[in-house]
C-alpha cells in the first residue's frame, strides 16, 4: 500500500474534524466552566466545517489506501446528514446540559469521537476499517450514556449497553475472522470478488449469519433489541437524541458496507435473515409501544419498529431497495431529532417531559409548538404529505417491486398500529385539558426554539418538495433519477 | 390565471388556514379572515363551471409538472364535470360552515377555522389530482385535520370517536397504497390514465379491486364497515358533521368512479354483485337502523349511509349493464344517478346536519325527546327543516329524487328484484325522516327549552337558505349538472366495455 497525499486530501472531512476535536480537546482544558459556550461553538463549527468539506469535494477517486476508505456517493450523502443532524444535536442539547450541570467538555468531545466513528464506518472499505470505526463510535457512546454518574438508571444503562454492545462487537469480530478464513481478504471489494466461489461456503456462511447478528444489534432490531429501550429512557436526553439519530443512518452505512459491499453474492441468503428480523422488529417495536407511557421509551419502540422498515427496504438486496432504506435512515433521523428535540424544548431544571402525560394540553399552552410536535408525530406515523410518509412508501415500493408481499403486507398492518401510539401523543397534546393552564414558560434558548421550529416545518416541506433529496439519494446508489 | 385555477383553488385555503391560525388569537378576525377566503375561494371556482366545455367531457385546466422525478410521479392536476361538480360543492359547502360556526364555536376560534379551510384545499386536491400519489397524498392528509377537529371541538366520547375514524379510514387507504404501488410497478408511472391503459389480468384485478374496496368503502362507509361514521357523526362539532357527510363521504364514491371502474373493470363486473348486495343492505337495512334511533345526529349519519348505498348501487349497476347486454343508455343512467345523488345528498346533510346544529346552539341536546313543537316557537327554522326533510324522503321537487329516482330506473334496466329493493328506500326514509320531523317540529310545545327558542337570525337563514337553494334548484332544474358532466360520464361508460383480462 502506497502512502500519498492525495489519499490523505479525500479523508480531508474526516482528517479536519479529528484535527479540530484534538484542539477542542485541549482548549476545552483551559476554560472556566462560565467559558463553556466556546468549546459548545466550537464544536458545532468543527461539524459544519467537516460537513462543508464534504459538501465541496468533487474529487472523482473513489477510494483511499488502497480501497480501505471509500469515496463514493453513498458514503457522502450519509456523512453530510451525520453531520448535520449531530449539528442539530448539539444546538437542541445546550439548554438542558446546562440545566443539569452537565454543560461540560466531555459530552462534545465524546460526540465529535463518535461521530468520526460513524464517518470512518460509512466510509469503510475494509473489514478492519469497519471494525475501527465502529469501536471508535461504540465506546465513545458507552461512555456518554454514562456522563451523568450520579445517576444510578444512567450507570445501569451505560453497563447494559457496554455488555451487550461488546458481546455483539465480539460476534462481528468472529464474523469478519470466519469470512477472513473462507475468502483470505479483508478488503470488502476482494471478498465481494471471491465469495461465491470460495472453497468454504459453510464457514462463510456462519460468517454472514455473525455479520447480521452484529449488524441487526447495532440497529437494535428485535431479537437484539433488549439494550435499546433501557439505553433511550436510562441516559440524559441530551444524549438519548445523540444516540437515536446519526448512528442509525451510520448502522445502514455499515450494514450497506458488509453486505452488498463484502457478501453481495450471498443476498439470497442474508435477505432472509434480514427479513425475518424486520418482521419481528415491526411486531414487537410497534406493539409493545402501544403499552408505554414513557415518551423516551415509546420512542425507542417506535425506533425499533422504523427500523423494522429500514430493514424491510435492505432486506431487497437491490440497488433501489438500498436507496429506499438510505432515505429511510436519512428521514428517522431528521424526525427522531426533532422528537426529542421536543422533549428537550420542554424540559427544565428538575423536570425532564419525558411522560407523554407531559405533553398534556401542549396545544391551549403553546398552540406553536403543538403544531411542531404534531407534525413530528404524523411523519412518525408515516401519514402523508409528511416526510415520513415518502420513506415508508419508498421501501414498500422496494419491497413490492423485489416481489417480499408478505413482508409489505406485514410492514402496512403494523404501521396502522404505530398510527395509534403517535396520534395518542397528538390526542394527549389536543385533546386533554393541561395539568397547568398558564401559557408555557418556554427557555430562553431562542437557537433550540428556531431550530426546532424549522425541523418540524422541515417535516412538512420535504415532505411536499423531496424530490431533490430522494433524487439525490437515488444517484448515490447509481439509479437513474 | 386560469392556467394554474386548480392549484390557485388547492393552495389559497391551504395558506388562506395557516394565515387564520396565526390571526387565532383575535377571534373576531380570524372568523372574518375564514370567511373571506373562502368566499374568495368559492368566487375563482365558478370559472371552473363556466369556464368548462362540458361537450367534450375530457380533462380540463389541466396542469403538469414533475413533482418527484426520482419515481415519476408529478403533480398532475386536471378537472372533468364529475370532478366540477363536486370541487363547487366543497367551496359552497366551506362557506356555509365557516358561516355556521360564528357564533357557535367559541374555543380556539382561529385553529377550527384553519383546519377547515385546510381541509378544503385538501379535499379540492383529491378531486383535482389526476396522479395516483398526488391524489393519496391530498387522501390521507384530509385525516389529520378531521382528526382534530372532532377530537378538540367534538362531544363527550369525541376521543374514541376521533380515533376510530382515523384508524378506519387510515386502515382503508394503506392497503389502497398497496395497489397503487402495484400498479405503479407496472405502469411504470402514477399516472390514473396510465393505469386505466395498463392491462390486467383476472387475478390481479381481483386482487386491486379489494384493495380499492377497502379503502373506498370505508369512505363511503359502506355495510358493513360503516359504523365509524355514526359515532364520528355524533360526536364531531356541526361543521365536522357537515364535510363529513357532505363531502369527505362523496370521496368514496368518487373514488370508485375514477379508480375502481377504469383500471379494474373486469373485477368491478365480477364482484358487482357483491357491491350491489352491499349496497342494498345499506339502503334497506341501515334504513330500518335509522328509524330506532333517539339521537338527531346519528338517525341523520345513518340516512346517510343508506343513502349512499345508492351512490354504490348506482355506479355498480351500471357495470351489469353495459357488460350483460350493452345497454349504455342505462347504464349512463345509473353512473349519472350515482352523481347527481352524490350533490344533491352533499346538500341535503349539510343542510340537515347545519339544522341540527342550530338547535343544538339553543338547547344544547341532540337528543329527539329533547324537542317535540318546534314549530311554535321556530316557525322559519321548521319550514327549512320540513323542505330538507322532504329531499331526504326524495320528494319530487326537490334534489333528492332526481338522484334516486335514475338509480332506480336505471335498476330496472337490470331486475326489477333489486330495482324494488332500492325503491323500499323511498318508504323507509319517508319512515325515519318524516317521523323525527313529527317528533321534533311538530305537535304542542314539549317542555320549556323549547318554548323559549329564538327563531333562527339572519345569518343561519342565511346559510340554510343556501342548502335550500341547492336543494330546489337540482331538483327543478338538473339539467346544468347533468349537462356538466354528461360527456364525462359517457366516457367513463364507454371505457367500461374495454375488457382489460
Amino acid at each position: 500500500m502506497n502512502f500519498n497525499f492525495h489519499d490523505l486530501a479525500l479523508l480531508a472531512p474526516e482528517n479536519f474534524l479529528l484535527g479540530a476535536t484534538c484542539v477542542i480537546l485541549l482548549v476545552d482544558l483551559f476554560l472556566k466552566p462560565a467559558q463553556r459556550a466556546i468549546t459548545h461553538w466550537l464544536s458545532l463549527s468543527a461539524v459544519i466545517g467537516s460537513m462543508l468539506l464534504i459538501v465541496v469535494d468533487d474529487d472523482p477517486a473513489t477510494n483511499a489506501f488502497g480501497g480501505t476508505f471509500l469515496h463514493d456517493g453513498v458514503a457522502a450523502v450519509l456523512k453530510i446528514f451525520i453531520l448535520g443532524v449531530t449539528a442539530a444535536v448539539f444546538v437542541y442539547a445546550r439548554g438542558y446540559l446546562r440545566d443539569r450541570n452537565l454543560f461540560v467538555g466531555e459530552y462534545y468531545l465524546l460526540c465529535l469521537f463518535a461521530t468520526l466513528g460513524m464517518m470512518l464506518l460509512v466510509s469503510a472499505g475494509s473489514l478492519v476499517m469497519v471494525y475501527l470505526g465502529l469501536e471508535l463510535f461504540a465506546l465513545s457512546t458507552y461512555a456518554l450514556v454514562a456522563i451523568n454518574r450520579d445517576s444510578g438508571i444512567a450507570s445501569e444503562a451505560a453497563m447494559k449497553y457496554f455488555v451487550l454492545g461488546a458481546l455483539a462487537s465480539g460476534l462481528l469480530l468472529y464474523g469478519m475472522s470466519m469470512i477472513y478464513g473462507a475468502t483470505h481478504a479483508l478488503d470488502l471489494a476482494a471478498i465481494h470478488r471471491v465469495a461465491t466461489s470460495t472453497a468454504h461456503p459453510n464457514l462463510l456462511a456462519f460468517g454472514v449469519v455473525f455479520l447480521v447478528v452484529g449488524i441487526g444489534f447495532k440497529f437494535g432490531a428485535v431479537p437484539f433489541h433488549m439494550w435499546l429501550p433501557d439505553v433511550y429512557e436510562g441516559s440524559p436526553t441530551a444524549v438519548t437524541i445523540f444516540i437515536g439519530s446519526a448512528p442509525k443512518i451510520a448502522a445502514f452505512g455499515m450494514a450497506y458496507r458488509l453486505l452488498e459491499g463484502g457478501v453481495g453474492g450471498w443476498s439470497p441468503h442474508w435477505s432472509q435473515m434480514l427479513a425475518a428480523l424486520a418482521a419481528a422488529s415491526l411486531v414487537i417495536g410497534n406493539v409493545v409501544a402501544i403499552a408505554q407511557t414513557n415518551l423516551k421509551r415509546m420512542l425507542a419502540y417506535s425506533t425499533i419498529s422504523h427500523v423494522g422498515f429500514l430493514l424491510l427496504g435492505l432486506a431487497n438486496g437491490t440497488p433501489a431497495g438500498y436507496a429506499a432504506a438510505a432515505f429511510y435512515a436519512i428521514a428517522y433521523a431528521i424526525m427522531t431529532t426533532a422528537a426529542f428535540g421536543a422533549i428537550l424544548l420542554l424540559a427544565r431544571a428538575g423536570f425532564e417531559a419525558e411522560e407523554i402525560e407531559d405533553f398534556k394540553g401542549l396545544n391551549q399552552r403553546n398552540p406553536w409548538y403543538a403544531f411542531i410536535v404534531l407534525l413530528i408525530m404524523a411523519s412518525l406515523a408515516g401519514i402523508p404529505p409528511l416526510f415520513g410518509f415518502f420513506a415508508k412508501l419508498l421501501v414498500l415500493k422496494a419491497a413490492l417491486d423485489a416481489g417480499m408481499l408478505w413482508l409489505a403486507m406485514v410492514a402496512i398492518v403494523l404501521a396502522i398500529v404505530g398510527a395509534f401510539y403517535y396520534l395518542r401523543v397528538i390526542k394527549v397534546m389536543y385533546f386533554d385539558a393541561p395539568a397547568d393552564p398558564a401559557a408555557l414558560a418556554l427557555p430562553r434558548d431562542l437557537p433550540l426554539r428556531w431550530l426546532l421550529s424549522v425541523n418540524g416545518a422541515a417535516l412538512l416541506v420535504l415532505g411536499v418538495f423531496w424530490g431533490p433529496l430522494i433524487a439525490w439519494c437515488y444517484r448515490a446508489f447509481g439509479l437513474p433519477s | 390565471m386560469m392556467a394554474s385555477l386548480l392549484s390557485l383553488l388547492i393552495w389559497l385555503p391551504i395558506l388562506g388556514g395557516a394565515l387564520v391560525a396565526l390571526a387565532g388569537a383575535r377571534a373576531d378576525l380570524a372568523r372574518w379572515l375564514a370567511l373571506a377566503i373562502s368566499i374568495l375561494v368559492f368566487v375563482v371556482s365558478i370559472p371552473l363551471f363556466t369556464g368548462y366545455d362540458a361537450s367534450a367531457g375530457t380533462l380540463q385546466f389541466v396542469e403538469n409538472a414533475p413533482w418527484i422525478t426520482a419515481i415519476g410521479a408529478n403533480y398532475h392536476l386536471g378537472v372533468d364535470g364529475i370532478s366540477i361538480a363536486l370541487i363547487l360543492l366543497t367551496t359552497l359547502t366551506t362557506v356555509l360552515v365557516v358561516l355556521g360556526a360564528w357564533d357557535s364555536v367559541r374555543d380556539k376560534v382561529g385553529q377550527y377555522l384553519a383546519a377547515f379551510l385546510v381541509l378544503e384545499g385538501l379535499m379540492i386536491g383529491v378531486f383535482a389530482a389526476m396522479d395516483a400519489l398526488l391524489f393519496y397524498v391530498f387522501f390521507e392528509g384530509m385525516l389529520i385535520p378531521m382528526f382534530i377537529i372532532i377530537g378538540v371541538w367534538g362531544g363527550p366520547r369525541r376521543v374514541y370517536a376521533t380515533l376510530k375514524f382515523f384508524l378506519y379510514t387510515f386502515f382503508g387507504s394503506i392497503f389502497m397504497l398497496v395497489g397503487l404501488i402495484y400498479l405503479y410497478l407496472h405502469a411504470h408511472s402514477w399516472e390514473l390514465s396510465s393505469f386505466a391503459a395498463l392491462p390486467l389480468g383476472a387475478t390481479e384485478q381481483a386482487w386491486l379491486f379489494f384493495a380499492f374496496l377497502l379503502g373506498f368503502a370505508i369512505k363511503v362507509p359502506m355495510w358493513p364497515v360503516h359504523t365509524w361514521l355514526p359515532d364520528a357523526h355524533v360526536e364531531a362539532p356541526t361543521g365536522g358533521s357537515v364535510i363529513l357527510a357532505a363531502i369527505m363521504l362523496k370521496i368514496g364514491g368518487y373514488g370508485f368512479i375514477r379508480f375502481s371502474l377504469p383500471i379494474v373493470p373486469d373485477a368491478c363486473q365480477e364482484f358487482a354483485w357483491l357491491i350491489v348486495a352491499l349496497s342494498l343492505i345499506a339502503v334497506i337495512y341501515v334504513g330500518f337502523v335509522a328509524l330506532v334511533q333517539e339521537d338527531m345526529k346519528k338517525l341523520i349519519a345513518y340516512s346517510s349511509v343508506s343513502h349512499m348505498g345508492f351512490v354504490t348501487l348506482g355506479v355498480f349497476i351500471s357495470l351489469a349493464l353495459v357488460r350483460n347486454g350493452g345497454n349504455r343508455d342505462a347504464a349512463y343512467l345509473g353512473v349519472s344517478g350515482a352523481m347527481v345523488q352524490m350533490i344533491s345528498h352533499g346538500f341535503v346533510s349539510g343542510a340537515l346536519f347545519s339544522g341540527v346544529g342550530v338547535l343544538y346552539d339553543r338547547v344544547h341536546s341532540r337528543m329527539i325527546k329533547d324537542y317535540g313543537g318546534v314549530v311554535n316557537t321556530m316557525p322559519w327554522f321548521a319550514a327549512f327543516w320540513v323542505l330538507f326533510s322532504m329531499a331526504n324522503c326524495g320528494l319530487p321537487g326537490t334534489s333528492g329524487f332526481v338522484g334516486e329516482f335514475m338509480v332506480i330506473l336505471a335498476s330496472f334496466a337490470m331486475s326489477p328484484l333489486v330495482a324494488a329493493g332500492a325503491a323500499l328506500t323511498l318508504i323507509i326514509g319517508a319512515a325515519y325522516t318524516l317521523w323525527l320531523v313529527k317528533r321534533v317540529i311538530f305537535g304542542e310545545v314539549a317542555n320549556d327549552h323549547v318554548k323559549h327558542l329564538k327563531d333562527i337570525d339572519a345569518r343561519e337563514a342565511l346559510v340554510l337558505g343556501a342548502f335550500a337553494a341547492g336543494v330546489l334548484v337540482i331538483g327543478v332544474w338538473p339539467a346544468p349538472l347533468t349537462h356538466l358532466m354528461d360527456a364525462s360520464i359517457r366516457q367513463i361508460v364507454d371505457h367500461l366495455l374495454v375488457v382489460k383480462a
